[in-house]
């Protein structure tokens, strides 16, 4: 394609490509490297610090409650997230157009603002618990926070507009015809949407899936409000090793390990969807 | 032939309510919450008081941490802008391996967990001496702003036709001229798209700050962040409720404003 340029176009497009990446190269590719590199050199050169992921039950123990929490997240908001973007895309008027405002809405809101919500709603002497209490339904507060539940709660509030968003898109690619179509040929409803629909939205589960427990993998501030410290997720213990005990072998490793997992799962993906269409480049 | 909604679709679309009702419901727990006459956060229970409102006047960390997150949100984005621009810009007239390969480099930023590129930022800018000023704090953000402005402004060019370019270039215009004259204003949309997005992350960001800044540079998600830690102060509910009407008056706003833009649009092409 650069064959039909000449001299001079050809060095303004140059530039304009080259530019952003010397600075990508210096502010963010060289700072991440250097992640990698203490990885393997603090406190002593070498892997010692991923042998910690093989002996470590306490690391073990964090990956996998990440990843417990992570699936359960993208799939609950996956469900969700499919139910919106479907009726959405199928009520006609400004139902459908109600319906993707308050995603929008819920979309553009502050990550802090969710979790502070859901904390007044969530802690031992907040809103749930008086409630109930004050109702006699309960003679203790129940334990909302500090827990999984809070943060798979917290977790799925703040993801179901990244599922329900791209599903929306890509279902409002699909022929509307289609399943009147077979239910005029004798499907039944269920039928229909299990054979014709739900295939045609495969690719935007797909996208939508990758998108959600990535993000999810790397989750910070919900974790950590609504975990309080005692539901520990990946992110957050990387910020203890850094904070609190100034073991950047250990934080560099695991941050290595997550953002290696990442890609490694977005390498698998890339073989059924095309990650430039996932990431809104194509 | 028109089918009556069938069940099964009714009950999607009344799970879709209830999960929109679980969407939108605890959001609405701050307004009540910001009006307690209490200390703690809590329900009024009869009486109200705008106290919580007047704190957030009257206590100039508050007023100070939303003018710091106004200087970084909007130096980040000028510069995501910059940025994302070029490289989409670049990928659009050139569109080879190797110009994707860039454009996928610095789509990165997105798909890093921010603990990961938090860490790297810290150990860099502690030997620049970046750390905790509005520069080094400006820089991270453009860096995670950038992808979107890439991917918001090269769906704005898909649509252009290449040959235009080339028009421009055969009337006479040199390659900078017809970049400036004719593509920028193609892509400017998406530019504004890709700025909105830029901004609305580094008004909310803060893992990254919680790594890069300490006092010196202190912003509103920052300020936040540590009222939550200390003590739940009813003052955050406030906050809270005044950035939830910005929010919706700011995506009402755009959406009157996309419908007066499709109006006039069709108004112009009827005779």
């Amino acid at each position: 394609m650069t064959a039909d340029m000449d001299a001079q176009t050809r060095r303004v497009y140059l530039v304009l490509l080259l530019a952003p990446l010397v600075v990508l190269a210096f502010v963010y590719l060289y700072p991440l490297s250097r992640v990698l590199w203490l990885s393997v050199t603090v406190p002593t050169p070498g892997f010692g610090n991923y042998e910690r992921l093989l002996t470590s039950s306490a690391i073990q123990g964090v990956i996998w409650t990440t990843v417990r929490i992570c699936v359960l997240t993208t799939m609950l908001a996956l469900v969700i997230g499919y139910a919106i973007a479907y009726a959405a895309v199928h009520l006609r008027g400004w139902r459908g157009e109600l319906l993707l405002f308050f995603v929008l809405l819920s979309f553009w809101l502050s990550v802090l603002i969710r979790a502070f919500a859901w904390l007044t709603l969530l802690q031992s002497r907040g809103v749930i618990n008086t409630w109930l209490m004050d109702f006699g339904l309960i003679d203790a507060p129940l334990a909302l926070i500090r827990n999984e539940f809070g943060v798979v709660l917290g977790m799925v509030h703040y993801m179901i507009p990244y599922a329900a968003l791209p599903l929306f898109a890509n279902m409002r690619g699909i022929d509307p015809r289609l399943v009147p179509a077979a239910r005029g040929l004798g499907a039944g409803p269920v039928q229909s949407f299990l054979k014709v629909y739900l295939p045609m939205s495969l690719p935007g589960l797909i996208s939508a899936g990758i998108l959600t427990f990535i993000f999810s993998l790397g989750f910070y501030v919900t974790p950590a409000l609504l975990g309080g410290g005692k539901t520990l997720m990946i992110s957050e213990y990387i910020a203890v090793q850094i904070n609190d005990t100034l073991n950047w072998g250990l934080g560099s490793m695991l941050a290595t390990t997550l953002l290696l997992s990442i890609f490694a799962l977005l390498a698998v993906m890339s073989i059924f969807v095309d990650l430039r269409k996932v990431f809104g480049v194509k | 032939m028109e089918l009556a909604p069938s069940k099964p679709f009714r009950l999607t679309v009344f799970g879709a309510w209830l999960a929109i009702l679980f969407l939108t419901l605890p959001f609405a727990v701050v307004f009540p919450v910001s009006v307690t006459p209490h200390r703690y956060l809590s329900l009024p229970d009869g009486t109200w008081s705008s106290r919580h409102y007047q704190t957030l006047i009257d206590d100039l960390t508050w007023i100070s941490s939303i003018g710091d997150s106004l200087i970084v949100a909007t130096g980040s984005t000028l510069l995501a802008i910059l940025l994302g621009t070029m490289t989409a810009l670049a990928c659009w007239r050139i569109s080879t391996r190797a110009s994707e390969l860039v454009r996928m480099a610095m789509l990165a930023p997105m798909i890093v967990p921010s603990i990961v590129h938090a860490l790297g930022f810290y150990q860099v800018w502690a030997q620049l001496g970046l750390l905790d000023t509005y520069a080094g704090l400006i820089i991270a953000h453009a860096m995670k702003g950038t992808p979107y402005v890439v991917i918001s402004v090269s769906a704005a060019l898909a649509n252009v036709d290449l040959r235009l370019e080339q028009a421009a270039r055969n009337l006479g215009a040199t390659a900078l001229q017809a970049l400036w004259k004719v593509i920028i204003p193609a892509a400017r949309p998406g530019m504004l798209a890709g700025s909105v997005f830029a901004f609305a992350l580094s008004w909310d960001e803060l893992v990254v700050t919680l790594f890069l800044t300490s006092r010196n540079v202190y912003t509103l998600p920052r300020k936040i962040w540590d009222g939550i830690q200390d003590n739940i102060n009813p003052a955050i509910a406030a906050v809270a409720a005044i950035l939830i009407v910005l929010t919706a008056v700011v995506m009402v706003a755009r959406i009157l404003l996309a419908r007066r833009q499709a109006r006039l649009a069709t108004a112009s092409v009827e005779p």
